[in-house]
């Protein structure tokens, strides 16, 4: 009875009060194996600076090694159970989702800040709506640029990467990194990594930085710079349609059936060279997709890892079992945790704290301790996932998109060798038409000059025609920088005009002879000058 | 008539004349093709000089050749001047002695082309005999006189004299043709000169009338032409050349100095085109060659030119910038100034620079401080590229050739297309005098007069120091967007004295 319990509890109707601060309790994690905890000493301090004080069950924090002692030097209250801080608090802050159970310690118009995942959990939603409770899911924060300061799946993500390669090379019997010792050489260790979201590119730098050689692969061909940014190399998958994750909020889409055919053909290309395989590819909403099958594993190398970071939706890899890890019948290690954030407790808990504060801010904009749980805010909005007795999820589309979507580029679509060809024989047939056109009316003038034009002319011409073309020919090897000198050597070649000066300067007639006598003279002055200065020019062009 | 047939032995040259010149039409398709690289660049010119005298030598002593003695003295003073000249000039003045030297060829292209004239003039009278010796054979005073005209003949009266009438005719338009030319050139030349040298106002200039004026000229020397054909009429080609002086005063006149690299790489080729008409009226093959190498070489670089301002040589000849089709875009922003300190600031912080030389660099003498802020940004292990625009400068390869006298190593010295891309990864570029060729409104602002011309992408790197001697407009008059950016700083003053004053900043 839900109701029951609320009912000799007022305390939420004070809620409104302006002067109250709002108490955020800290439930502890009761799953099974799950080590982080949802405020840290620190963060109770910033959450105080809001005007909330703050408040933990006993214990909450020991697994992530914090004391109570810490917490209460902090400023926070501890409650001895659960129960007696559900009732004392407006706000409760978990990491994972709470369980049914835990749901019942809850009361209309409390506000909870979790885990949910929704689209799996629709009988915890329920259960949550009928409760009355405000929930705020931490895995239905959008992808935008305000709110990655409260990502938190983001900052779990990257853990989780990280502690893969980790996880990886503890099962791994090599070195990552290869080396030439006076005991033998060790060849570098191999790995994919599959799907480059957050938590691909934390596996690949990490394993980049422990000297293996990295190789990454994902459905958005947009990733790739970042992908070679950390220093992987992109496994390049050729085909047409390829998806602009940025319509999907940075995530990936399904892919069609004829994609993924050939994206495991490449994987099954890799397989047998791969030392070790971090597949990370989730699909927002739905189970993982199977991206390493049986054949696959069992074309790897003894002593090879996979690590399923997909694990907790059914995994990437077909032979995963979550929460376990199996050696195969060839050797080949797998491991499906679903762990990896809990078991860097300490670290895991101080960046979910701060994604909470970072949330907790947003939801308080005065500083002064009043909750207000603004529906307009597109962040708050999209998180909110029941909401004054109403399922509000799924949310509506976010009024900003989450990544600009990438500019249609206005590249010329890759052609097929086929068009390309028909284009290219398309273009030469143009260039023979209007070529062989030219030489039509080139001959045909030759022809009209030829008809009247005695054999003396006409053998002139040939020198000159031929001339012309070895001309063009040589002078467009001309180097830009040696145009200057090129004219200047031109001008001193033009000189040559001195023949016709020097055939004419013999004349009994006095005026020719002077008109030619001047022609030699600057006819003259051009060879001298134009060489010398030719020279001059080209014997200060150095190399460095 | 003995005496005809032992003239007529001088009209073919002997084998070893025609030899002589194969050898130099060979030797100068090398020289010019040798110019595709630096280094055997340096051994090209010795190709081409020795063609040269090997072309003289021959011309000189083929038989019936005379004054000796005048050729000799003509050609020691010419070479002495030339080489006085080449020694003096200094290179920013490397455009007004190309156009110089254009110039003489067209007027030594007239001048043939005049004697040519009255060579034949004097031969009318052999001419009437040889078509018709019945008459003069009636008249023995007459074929006296005759014959003592035609033992004092030289070999070119010679060679005119073997011709048919048809070829004669033809003779006529090469002769023609060779000095409109050549008077083109001549004027055309020695107006480039004066606007490169600055003794002529470099703007765009037109007499009322415009390009109806020039049409009008060429019009009426084609009637000319046809009035010299029919009478050979010493007045028709007279005339003519006064004509084609004008065209070539009025058609280089109208264009404006930005033009300038367009006009001198047109003249160039005009001259060429000069000497292979001068080479047909004279039936003499080696000047036919060299005069068409160098006339498609000047073509060549016109069209390489022109293609660089994006613009057709149509529209350079026809006159210069300003036909807008629409209002210039607004400028938005003013114009920052910075001082030396800052500018040393940011080139001792960058990693890469490049210099973008103008023509503001050639007036400034800028090139030595140039690159001995090149040496010394090298010696700091930065990198320092030089990007050169096409049409930077005045004349084709301009810039290239100061860089090289300032003893900048010609392989940091790029051309726009193999450096266009790289400005968005260079920390600082420096623009000194240049100002169209660095100009964005050529690709943003589709009203820009110079809209679609390549440019250099400065503005697209981390900043721009802009080295100006004012706020003023360049040559071609345009507003540049490119002073008014956020990354552009302006450095006011002489380049010179400000890469001077930047010299001792560098550490």
């Amino acid at each position: 009875m839900p109701r029951g319990l609320e009912e000799p509890n007022s305390l939420g109707s004070n809620q409104n009060e302006v002067d109250r601060n709002v108490k955020i309790g800290i439930l502890g994690e009761v799953y099974p194996g799950e080590n982080r905890v949802a405020l840290t000493p620190d963060s109770a301090r910033q959450l105080g600076k809001l005007g909330h004080s703050c408040a933990i069950v006993s214990g909450a924090g020991l697994k992530a090694g914090i004391s109570d002692a810490a917490y209460a030097e902090a400023g926070v209250t501890i409650y001895p159970d659960a129960q007696s801080l559900c009732a004392n608090v407006d706000l409760v802050a978990k990491v994972r989702p709470p369980t049914l159970d835990e749901v019942k310690l809850f009361r209309k118009g409390q506000t909870l800040i979790s885990f949910i995942y929704p689209a799996q959990n629709g009988e915890l939603l329920e259960a949550l709506k009928e409760q009355g409770v405000n929930t705020i899911a931490m895995d239905m924060v959008p992808r935008i640029s305000r709110a990655q300061k409260m990502d938190a799946l983001s900052s779990m993500a990257n853990l989780a990467g990280y502690r893969a390669v980790i996880e990886a090379a503890n099962n791994f019997g090599r070195f990552f990194t290869g080396q030439v010792t006076a005991a033998g050489k060790i060849p570098p260790a191999k790995v994919l990594v599959v799907g480059a979201g957050v938590a691909g590119l934390a596996a690949i730098g990490a394993s980049v930085s422990l000297g293996a050689i990295t190789y990454a692969f994902d459905v958005r061909p947009e990733v790739a710079e970042q992908i070679e940014s950390m220093g992987a190399e992109f496994v390049f998958l050729e085909f047409e349609e390829s998806q602009d994750g940025a319509a999907t909020g940075g995530y990936a889409a399904p892919s069609s059936p004829e994609f993924r055919e050939k994206q495991l053909a490449k994987f099954r290309e890799l397989a047998p060279d791969m030392d070790i395989v971090i597949t990370t590819a989730l699909i927002p909403g739905r189970p993982a997709p199977v991206l390493w099958t049986k054949d696959m594993v069992e074309a790897m190398k003894p002593g090879s890892v996979i690590v399923d970071l997909a694990a907790e939706r059914g995994g990437n890899c077909e032979l995963t079992k979550p929460e376990e890890r199996i050696v195969t019948d060839n050797g080949v290690i797998i491991i499906g945790y679903t762990d990896f954030p809990s078991r860097m407790a300490a670290q895991a808990s101080q960046l979910y704290a701060t994604n909470i504060r970072h949330f907790v801010a947003d939801l308080t904009p005065g500083k002064d301790g009043v909750l207000v749980h603004n529906m307009e805010d597109d962040v708050i909005r999209s998180s909110t996932v029941t909401f004054e007795g109403g399922i509000t999820y799924p949310p509506p589309p976010l009024k900003v998109q989450a990544i600009a979507s990438a500019k249609k580029k206005e590249k010329p679509k890759e052609l097929t060798p086929e068009e390309k060809r028909a284009q290219e024989l398309e273009a030469f047939r143009k260039a023979t038409k209007t070529q062989v056109s030219l030489l039509a009316i080139g001959t045909l003038l030759m022809l009209l000059v030829g008809y009247y034009a005695p054999p003396s002319f006409m053998a002139h011409f040939v020198v000159f025609m031929l001339s012309c073309f070895v001309g063009f020919q040589v002078i467009w090897n001309v180097s830009h920088s040696l145009h200057t000198p090129l004219m200047a050597v031109t001008n001193a070649v033009s000189g040559i005009i001195i023949l016709g000066a020097v055939a004419q300067i013999g004349s009994s007639s006095w005026i020719v002879a002077i008109l030619a006598a001047i022609s030699v003279l600057i006819a003259a002055i051009n060879i001298g000058g134009g060489f010398l200065v030719t020279r001059r020019m080209l014997a200060m062009f150095q190399k460095s | 008539m003995a005496n005809l047939e032992q003239i007529f032995s001088h009209v073919s040259e002997p084998g070893i004349v025609t030899a002589a010149y194969i050898s130099a039409a060979v030797l100068f398709i090398l020289c010019l093709g040798g110019l595709s690289n630096q280094e055997s660049a340096k051994r090209a010119v010795w190709y081409g000089i020795f063609g040269m005298i090997l072309a003289v030598g021959a011309a000189v002593f083929t038989p019936g050749v005379g004054n000796h003695w005048l050729i000799g003295i003509m050609l020691a003073i010419g070479i002495v001047l030339g080489y006085i000249v080449a020694m003096r000039v200094q290179m920013t003045e490397m455009p007004q002695l190309v156009a110089a030297l254009h110039s003489f060829v067209g007027l030594a292209a007239v001048f043939i082309g005049f004697n040519s004239h009255i060579e034949l003039a004097r031969l009318q009278d052999v001419f009437a005999f040889m078509h018709n010796p019945g008459t003069l054979l009636a008249n023995p005073d007459r074929l006296m006189a005759l014959e003592g005209q035609l033992e004092n003949l030289s070999g070119f009266a010679a060679k005119l004299l073997a011709k048919s009438p048809l070829e004669i005719d033809i003779l006529r338009v090469e002769t023609f043709l060779g000095v409109f030319i050549g008077a083109v050139t001549f004027t055309g030349s020695v107006i480039a000169f004066g606007k490169l040298a600055g003794k002529v106002d470099g703007k765009a200039k037109k007499l009322p009338g415009g390009h109806a004026l020039n049409a009008g000229a060429a019009i009426i020397s084609l009637i000319l032409l046809v009035v010299y054909l029919m009478t050979g009429s010493f007045w028709a080609l007279f005339i003519m050349s006064l004509l084609a002086f004008f065209i070539g005063y009025h058609l280089i006149m109208g264009i404006g100095g930005a033009d300038m690299p367009v006009v001198v790489s047109m003249l160039n080729s005009y001259s060429g085109w000069a000497a292979a008409a001068i080479g047909f009226s004279l039936g003499n093959d080696l000047l036919i060659v060299t005069g068409a190498l160098v006339g498609s070489s000047g073509a060549i670089l016109s069209y390489i030119m022109c293609k660089a301002m994006n613009r057709s040589f149509i529209s350079v000849i026809l006159g210069g910038f300003g036909n807008t089709t629409g209002p210039a875009m607004e400028i938005e922003g003013e114009q920052v100034a910075i001082d030396a300190e800052g500018v040393a600031a940011l080139l001792n912080d960058a990693s890469s620079i490049i210099i973008v030389p103008g023509y503001g660099m050639a007036v400034a003498q800028a090139q030595g401080a140039v690159s001995e802020l090149t040496r010394k940004l090298r010696a700091r292990g930065k990198e320092v590229r030089f990007a050169i625009h096409p049409v930077a400068g005045r004349l084709p390869g301009h810039m290239n050739v100061l860089l090289a006298e300032a003893k900048v190593p010609y392989d940091i010295v790029l051309e726009m297309d193999e450096i266009n891309d790289d400005f968005p990864e260079t920390d600082v570029v420096i623009v000194i005098g240049s100002n169209d060729i660095v100009n964005p409104a050529a690709q943003e602002d589709p009203n820009s007069p110079i809209a679609g011309m390549p440019v250099l992408e400065v503005w697209k790197a981390k900043h721009v120091i802009v080295s100006k001697r004012g706020q003023g407009t360049g040559y071609s008059g345009i507003e540049n967007p490119l002073f008014y950016k956020e990354n552009t700083r302006m450095l006011y003053g002489d380049a010179k004295d400000s890469i001077n004053a930047l010299l001792p900043l560098i550490d």
